[in-house]
């Protein structure tokens, strides 16, 4: 059987599991965090979706990659 | 003789979505000039007859949201100043401080409504189709971006050197490193910043649409083309792209909120003035 395609995008698909696991443990602190502190929400909604931006922007670097490449 | 199974009868070939589907064609008449060896379009895309819309349309709707200014809101009014509150407290006050954030709070309201909108051209009927999926569109938003924040930046700092100095060189570092901090702090903070903040719309709202597009078509042809156990998974995909949906439609706001965020939060590094 022949399978045909792209191995950029296995090979993102690889490179998306590091984001994946940084966005969650955003999150998971994020939710900890109003959970012991729940005033303080506000605060670490802004931090917590900065993080995950930064994180993310590996995920796009990616996926851009695995389109130019 | 071949050995290959006939179970899934292929009448056609099953194409999968990809960026190529974003390429449409110009409305109405146009010309094609070459360009890098390639055929280029020279004509009014939709994704350009949405921006004009998009733009079109906020003004339209906050025209009239303040147009009265009443004492006891009514509800164009209070949707209005929800949404003018949202982006002045907690985009402008809370990131950029109470200081000076009032002169940005315009740019930064009409840049999320903006692109919340033109985000939002991605869910609604019949027009069905993010903006921000063609790069290009989101490059110029970004470049504007980048103008502002450095502009304010050498305003506030005074002077470009002193501005670069600000932007890359961190404060409290052994002088050791340093060498090694500088190239790095400027590549991050001038040149990739404006590459990420584009990208990171644009591929979001590509990747979200191709998704949509994926389901939608797989169901169609597993439910057209697949063989009789196949066809219940293509109902099952379908629902599945319901739920994508509205996945979609928090991505959409995430991403107009992210945007926004990013921009409030660059100006506000550039303005600041100590680490």
């Amino acid at each position: 059987m022949a399978i045909e395609g792209s191995a950029n995008m296995i090979g993102y698909g690889l490179a998306a599991i590091g984001p994946g696991v940084g966005i969650g443990l955003i999150f998971a602190a994020y939710i900890n965090g109003v959970a012991r502190q729940p005033e303080a929400q506000g605060r670490l909604q802004t931090i917590a979706i900065l993080g995950f931006a930064l994180a993310e922007a590996l995920a796009i670097i990616g996926i851009a990659l695995a389109f130019v490449l | 003789m071949s050995l290959t199974p006939t179970l899934v009868v292929t009448a056609e070939e099953f194409v999968p979505p990809g960026p190529g589907d974003f390429n449409l064609p110009p409305v109405g008449p146009h010309d094609t000039f070459p360009f890098l060896g390639q055929e280029m379009y020279l004509g009014v895309t939709k994704p350009m007859i949405q921006l004009v819309l998009a733009a079109v349309l906020i003004f339209v709707f906050f025209r009239a949201a303040s147009a009265k200014r009443a004492m006891v809101p009514g509800k164009t009014q209070y949707v209005g100043e929800l949404g003018y509150g949202f982006v002045r407290n907690s985009l402008g006050r809370d990131i950029i401080g109470s200081k000076d954030f009032m002169r940005f709070v315009p740019y930064l309201f009409a840049l999320f409504f903006f692109i919340l909108l033109n985000n939002f051209f991605g869910s609604i009927p019949f027009i069905q189709f993010p903006s921000f999926s063609r790069s290009g569109m989101v490059y110029s938003l970004a470049l504007m971006s980048w103008i502002i924040y450095n502009y304010v930046g050498i305003r506030a700092q005074g002077g470009v050197l002193k501005y670069l100095k600000h932007q890359c060189v961190p404060q409290g570092v052994p002088v050791a490193i340093l060498p090694l901090l500088i190239p790095l702090e400027f590549m991050s903070n001038i040149l990739v910043r404006p590459v990420t903040l584009a990208l990171r719309l644009f591929a979001n709202m590509l990747a979200g649409h191709i998704l949509l597009i994926l389901f939608a078509l797989g169901g169609e042809y597993l439910l057209v083309h697949g063989s009789l156990l196949v066809k219940p998974v293509g109902l099952l995909a379908w629902v599945l792209f319901i739920a994508i949906s509205f996945l979609e439609l928090l991505v959409q706001f995430l991403q107009a909120y992210v945007f926004t965020l990013l921009n409030a939060m660059y100006i506000s590094g550039a303005l600041s003035e100590e680490h």
